[in-house]
């Protein structure tokens, strides 16, 4: 549905994007996932053919977003990230207008807007001057612009930004809905946003694709180890020791300090390696009481951290 | 189709803000009392030249002062965005807003058709020159629209679109004071660009075709830089 083929896009001298390709299937919903600055925006201009790349290619539904532009645009809905609103207008006029500039018929647009104002929980909001309504209101109201024409492709930059955490576990909720139906791309810098949201998320830094892969996948596949956290009586430097000892092990640590409390440490491995067994018999081999022993899924925080933070990552303690 | 729902909502909402009734109030206002001053003078004659040429002056200002919203408030809501992603054409775009001022322009220009009623019925004026000082009056607001929307699409500041406008409007309208310091070629091409000299046949009941193409011209030559003006907004 969307192609995106090594695309550059300089300000001036300055790349905000470099060499950026993915593609992204019909019904799919991708996330965006990147500190600011990093590119999200621009590459979302870019898709939406509102900013032409300084080089390379992006297609959606089939139409090149440059040379076919009016073609790729009827397929696309979007909402850029300040959400652009005639304040002076009410919700329908403002709705009726975005569908009228979209091509809908009249007939088309009155019974598309009911829907919509259903759809985005707008029922009450319907004859209200948008300028007066409360930001998650208008974010509403700009998501709903973005799906009166039913496009394929569906480009949300950070649509949950500033409203309030009710109001954002909702708009989550009808992102999700709409995935069903459109093909979506969405922005966001918030990463539990992503995991809840997304099917497959694009990690970009610094105006590059670090990573594209689903949430829980991440973890192992781009910070290349997995963990494992266990529990062990017996005396510190020497587990710390043996468990470094095992096979495919990389890095071991302490993670709990309190006095009294079964010691815990976390153990770093190769991916791929199933350590877990190794780790057990070494501990029981040394006549040591191993309390729990689990395998540990890394946060998307952690994961970002360490994707975009290069010189942090010598593989020291991360707070768990 | 999309030019129409353009206008369409570009003449609802000029209707339906204070601004364009506050600055089509001024500019009757003005061109009232100077036609006021100009009919009762000592040498008085019942013609419209007094304002078709003060209107015409006026325009300088008020054609801007229509346009300057047009385009740089839709930069600055970020609404531009939303719209040059539409399947929406450039040119579609600009020509809409430009229909649209237009239509406010000849409404309120039809306010001043008030007085050359007046001159009617307390005198008998030349049919010819009421006729050919408007037909002057509306095309030099076609062409001072089309330079006022440029100045809109160069700013996401209302302010400083007008000013662009009006600085652009006031230097084609007086370059004939140049045409008084030169002589011979230069001083017929200086005054050939003029607007004012322009607007003077008119008022004086002569309608000179290639005023007609001059004004035409710069209408067209301003809406087409408008339009390359929002298409290098996207490259910058
Ligand atoms: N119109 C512009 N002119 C010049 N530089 C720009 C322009 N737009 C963006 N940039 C630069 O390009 C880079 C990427 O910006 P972009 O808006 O895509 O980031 P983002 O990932 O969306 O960030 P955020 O999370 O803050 O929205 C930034 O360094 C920004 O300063
Ligand atoms: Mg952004």
């Amino acid at each position: 549905m969307i192609e995106v083929k090594e695309v550059t896009k300089y300000f001036g001298s300055f790349p905000a994007i470099t060499d950026i390709s993915f593609t992204v299937e019909r019904g799919e919903i991708v996330g965006f996932l990147g500190p600011n600055g990093a590119g999200k925006s621009t590459t979302m201009k870019v898709i939406t053919g509102f900013l032409p790349p300084s080089k390379g290619t992006a297609t959606v539904a089939g139409y090149d977003i440059v040379s076919e532009s009016l073609d790729a645009r009827r397929h696309i809905g979007y909402l850029p990230e300040t959400v652009p609103l005639y304040t002076e207008m009410t919700v329908r006029e403002y709705l009726g207008y975005m569908g009228k500039i979209r091509g809908m018929s009249s007939d088309r647009i009155r019974s598309r807007t009911g829907d919509v104002i259903e759809i985005c929980h707008l029922e009450d909001y319907y004859s209200s001057i948008i300028g007066k309504l409360s930001k998650g209101f208008r974010q509403r109201v700009g998501v709903a612009q973005a799906i009166i024409h039913e496009p394929d492709v569906l480009v949300l930059d950070e649509p949950t930004i500033g409203i309030d955490p009710i109001q954002v576990v909702e708009t989550r909720q009808l992102i999700k809905d709409l995935g069903g139906e459109h093909t979506l791309i969405v922005s966001t810098h918030i990463l539990p946003e992503v995991s809840q949201i997304c099917e497959r998320v694009i990690v970009i830094h610094e105006g590059q694709i670090v990573a594209i892969d689903e949430p829980q996948n991440l973890a192992r596949t781009l910070v290349g180890s997995e963990r494992v956290d266990l529990q062990v009586k017996g005396p510190q430097q020497e587990v710390l020791k043996e468990l470094a000892g095992v096979d495919g092990v990389r890095d071991v640590s302490r993670i709990n300090i309190e006095r009294g409390e079964i010691p815990q440490y976390r153990v770093e491995s190769e991916l791929g390696e199933e350590i877990r067994a190794s780790l057990a018999k070494a501990v029981v081999d040394a006549g040591w009481e191993l309390h729990r022993l689990n395998a540990v899924v890394m946060s998307l925080e952690e994961i970002f951290l360490r994707l975009t933070t290069e010189e942090d990552d010598g593989g020291g303690e991360v707070a768990g | 189709m999309n030019t129409f729902n353009i206008a369409w909502k570009e003449t609802k909402s000029y209707f339906g803000t204070p601004a364009a009734y506050v600055v089509g109030a001024m500019f009757l206002a003005l061109t009232g009392v100077f036609f006021v001053a100009e009919i009762t003078s000592p040498f008085a004659e019942a013609s419209v030249r007094g304002i078709v040429d003060w209107a015409g002056f006026f325009i300088i200002f008020l054609a801007p002062l229509l346009t300057m919203r047009l385009l740089a408030e839709e930069q600055k809501l970020g609404t531009l965005e939303l719209l040059l992603t539409s399947p929406v054409s450039d040119w579609e775009v600009v020509l809409g807003k430009y229909i649209a001022s237009l239509l406010i322009l000849l409404a309120i220009l039809s306010v001043t058709f008030y007085y050359a009623l007046l001159l009617y019925v307390f005198g008998s004026p030349d049919t010819g020159p009421v006729l050919s000082g408007y037909l002057g009056l509306i095309l030099y607001g076609a062409a001072a629209l089309a330079i006022g929307l440029l100045g809109s699409s160069l700013s996401s500041n209302q302010i400083v679109a007008a000013v662009v406008g009006i600085a652009i409007l006031l230097m084609l309208s007086f370059v004939n004071r140049i045409g008084d310091l030169v002589s011979g070629i230069a001083e017929q091409i200086v005054n050939g660009m003029s607007m004012t000299e322009r607007i003077a046949d008119f008022s004086r009941g002569v309608i000179d075709t290639s005023s007609v193409v001059y004004f035409l011209s710069l209408a067209a030559v301003f809406i087409f830089l408008t339009i390359r003006s929002l298409e290098t907004r996207r490259w910058r």
